[in-house]
């Protein structure tokens, strides 16, 4: 039997984490990777929700929100590739203009 | 007892590669470093009876989605991170923001526990059940995420493909 709570405080501080990492960081991809790990938390108290009031429909919206953050990475890498091919940088605070 | 112990040991796997995630300047580091929460997510998602989402889990995430930022990685040769004076701000007001925020969420989880407990394997969410759901009540979201599927890969497409300038001198010659 473990706690309810501690699955929240784990999917809080990994959430926490990811919005730390987003502050932070200055890389645009591991930005980008920061979004995926505050995702990865929301996904773990959907789960424990799920088990704890015993409607599996919380399952299914993992699912969804897996399914939304694949195609947020297809297009977001995308983007990243586009801008690394104009501006010859990964820095954020180097892509400042909206016009070269 | 033995799933509290299981937790605790994941768990902490998990905190160690989120911050992990934050502290390496290389950015393959915390892409490999993401690998590793992903793992012992699937692992926690397990320990709550969870078969389905942790087999999609380890199968999208660790699989398919780390394997896209690892080859973007490679493909744009990203070097270390370059400080600059914003990210000295971000960092002065970002790290105690976090711990802040993170010390009032468990406060604030673990002084109001009158949520229970989740017993293990209470509620086994096997890929049957899962699907059923997925085909009866959820039909017309999964019907529209297959359109957003589509959408994303055409526009991932259209992004990453060179200018058309490019292309034309490339023809010419």
């Amino acid at each position: 039997m473990v706690p309810l709570s501690y699955y929240l405080v784990l999917s809080g501080i990994l959430f926490a984490c990811g919005v730390t990492g987003f502050l932070i960081r200055r890389n645009i991809i591991t930005i980008f990777m920061s979004i995926e790990l505050m995702l990865n938390g929301v996904n773990l108290s959907f789960v424990a929700f799920a088990a704890h009031w015993h409607a599996l429909s919380g399952q299914v919206f993992v699912f969804f929100v897996m399914v939304v953050a694949a195609a947020e990475a297809a297009v977001g890498l995308a983007i990243i590739i586009a801008v690394y091919r104009t501006r010859e940088t990964l820095n954020v605070d180097r892509v400042n203009l909206l016009k070269l | 007892m033995l799933h509290l112990v299981l937790f605790l040991i994941f768990g902490a796997i998990c905190v160690a590669g989120a911050v992990n995630l934050l502290v390496q300047r290389h950015p393959i580091n915390s892409a490999l470093s993401l690998i590793v929460v992903m793992g012992s997510l699937a692992v926690e998602y397990l320990l709550l009876g969870a078969e389905f989402v942790a087999a999609v889990q380890v199968i999208i995430y660790a699989g398919a989605i780390m394997v896209l930022f690892v080859f973007v990685i490679m493909l744009l040769n990203a070097g270390k991170e370059e400080l600059t004076s914003g990210s000295r701000i971000a960092l002065l007001l970002g790290i105690p923001g976090m711990l802040v925020s993170s010390v009032l969420v468990a406060w604030v989880l673990l002084a109001h526990s009158g949520t229970g407990a989740v017993p293990v394997g209470a509620l086994p969410g096997p890929p049957k059940i899962i699907g059923w759901l997925l085909f009866h009540d959820f039909l017309l979201p999964f019907e529209v995420t297959s359109v957003l599927i589509l959408i994303a890969i055409m526009g991932a497409v259209v992004l990453a493909s060179p200018p058309e300038s490019v292309q034309q001198s490339k023809k010419e010659g």
